[in-house]
């Protein structure tokens, strides 16, 4: 299978499977385009009517290239993985790589379109105990088997509305992890509202990675992310956040928005970050109802594309600058990505990935905390919701068909469950607004990717 | 005359051989996790050829 298209004025052809990628001309592209429709006489014919200036041995030439690269293994590669989808899952099953510690189940902020209902998750406010806290981390080591880096977020809510028990849970990872061979990777997920000094220093020092909310313009921020008196949060958080990134000395961050109906020109919120200095960015689309009056619309979709394609274009440019910045979602590793396996195992909800409530209930992720159906268990007596796991482990990428054509399917690996769940009923469901704009992303990371090798080459070539 | 430029890229045909060490981050496609997208992990098989 392969999918073409033009974006940031390259030609891009990506063939699906064996995950190549080829920038190609104008001729190439619309050969590649007929090569399966036509033999080689017929798509001759075609591209010499088309480009009555170009000889014929010339487009010949260019047939044989696409000829070569079908026999490469670079064009036109069919899917042959099925076979092969659960056996990541069948290896690793029973180890548990990464917990989502929900340390408050609660928040000093009051914003509308929050997934978790304000951070209480449809429940009461609660925050977790330190013991609590200190047996989710044995209950992850116990279950990480020989895995040894184990990843921990501290979530909410808001976490450091419980600060003192993350502080002490991280010394207590610390204290323990040389001795069981694991090394813990913290994040911490924050709206900055209570950063101070002592938060800078403790996440600087052992967070591998910092999530923190802003959603771009003040006017945009302030519509949601409010306290509870209906102030906006912008004035007060951003300084903060500054403190804190000019201090990280080059350690992991993102300052992540989310846009909404409201914004679907979020191209401007990005700036607004890049002027307040901040350059490792991520802004995510509104997952809510489809009644929410935030929700995205059919209506927006044009608008976010050509966003996206703004994005591109805007990184493209400040590459050249030597002014680069990171764009989550666009970040692709081309040559150092993760293998078939990985690609088509599904996310890892339920099986390597799980939440912790703050009285040590485990559900298959942070999203489907609160929806009782879906609780696994508890870290006391590990999973007894058998039925639910299995089917979270049956989740890979050829449960759903929906993605059996789709070219970006080996870029999210199925999508998210909980997202499919709220949209169709089925985990094993699709969101298909969520993979439109997924498409989209994908279709610029690349474009983004194909610039950068392009530009190293001529580099190398130049020297 | 060069119409197609390939750019470098890891064959994922090629993993199917030789992957699967199950060592790489846990992923999650939700909105609200900034950190575990699949598309922009990296392999952690040190010991694999790409």
């Amino acid at each position: 299978m392969i999918h073409r298209y033009k974006c940031c004025g390259y030609n891009i052809v990506m063939d699906v499977c064996s995950g190549s990628v080829h920038a190609v001309d104008d001729i190439a592209y619309d050969i590649i385009g007929l090569f399966e429709d036509l033999d080689k006489d017929g798509v001759i014919k075609e591209i010499s009517l088309k480009y009555p200036g170009v000889p014929v041995e010339e487009i010949e030439e260019c047939y044989e290239q696409t000829v070569s690269l079908k026999e490469a293994g670079k064009l036109f590669t069919e899917d042959t993985f099925e076979p092969i989808a659960d056996a990541l899952k069948q290896k690793t099953s029973g180890v548990i790589k990464a917990l989502c510690l929900h340390v408050a189940h609660t928040c000093n902020l009051n914003c509308s379109y929050c997934f978790a209902s304000q951070g209480k998750y449809h429940g009461e406010r609660a925050v977790m105990p330190f013991e609590v806290g200190k047996r989710a981390l044995d209950f992850l080591v116990e279950n990480s088997g020989s895995r040894r880096n184990l990843e921990v977020d501290f979530f909410g809510g808001e976490p450091l509305m419980n600060f003192d028990v993350v502080k002490k849970l991280v010394a207590y990872a610390r204290s323990i992890e040389k001795e069981k061979g694991k090394n813990f990777r913290f994040t911490l997920t924050t709206n900055g509202m209570q950063i101070d000094d002592d938060v800078i220093d403790f996440a600087n020092r052992e967070c591998h990675n910092v999530v923190l909310s802003l959603d771009g313009r003040k006017e945009i921020h302030d519509r949601f992310r409010v306290d509870y008196a209906g102030n906006g949060s912008w004035e007060r958080i951003v300084p903060k956040f500054k403190k804190l990134v000019d201090a990280r000395g080059g350690k992991g961050y993102y300052m992540r928005g989310t846009f909404t109906h409201a914004n679907p020109d979020f191209l401007n919120d990005i700036k607004t970050m890049l002027d307040l200095g901040f350059t490792e960015l991520s802004m995510e689309p509104v997952v809510c109802a489809p009644d929410d009056p935030s929700a995205l619309t059919e209506e927006d979709k044009p608008a976010i594309y050509e966003q996206y394609e703004k994005l591109a274009e805007l990184m493209i440019k400040r590459d050249k600058e030597g002014r680069p910045f990171t764009f989550y979602h666009y970040m692709i590793d081309l040559t150092g990505g993760p293998c078939i396996y990985k690609r088509i195992s599904g996310c890892g909800s339920g099986t390597e990935y799980m939440a912790v409530t703050p009285w040590g209930d485990l559900y298959p992720c942070h999203q489907f905390v609160g929806d009782e159906k879906f609780k696994l268990g508890d870290i006391y007596t590990g999973v007894t919701n058998t039925e639910i796991q299995s089917e979270f482990a049956s989740c890979n990428l050829y449960a759903r068909e929906e993605c059996r054509g789709c070219f970006a399917r080996l870029y999210c690996s199925g999508g998210c469950a909980a997202n499919a769940y709220h949209a169709t009923g089925s985990v094993k469901g699709v969101y298909k607004y969520g993979c439109d704009l997924f498409r989209k992303r994908i279709e610029c990371a690349i474009a983004v990717a194909v610039d950068r090798a392009l530009r190293e080459d001529d580099e190398n070539s130049d020297l | 005359m060069k119409h197609i430029k390939t750019i470098q890229t890891r064959n994922l045909c090629e993993s199917a051989k030789n992957g699967g060490c199950g060592e790489c981050q846990t992923s999650c496609q939700s909105a609200c996790k900034t950190s575990c997208g699949i598309a922009n992990q990296k392999c952690e098989n040190k010991k694999e050829s790409k």
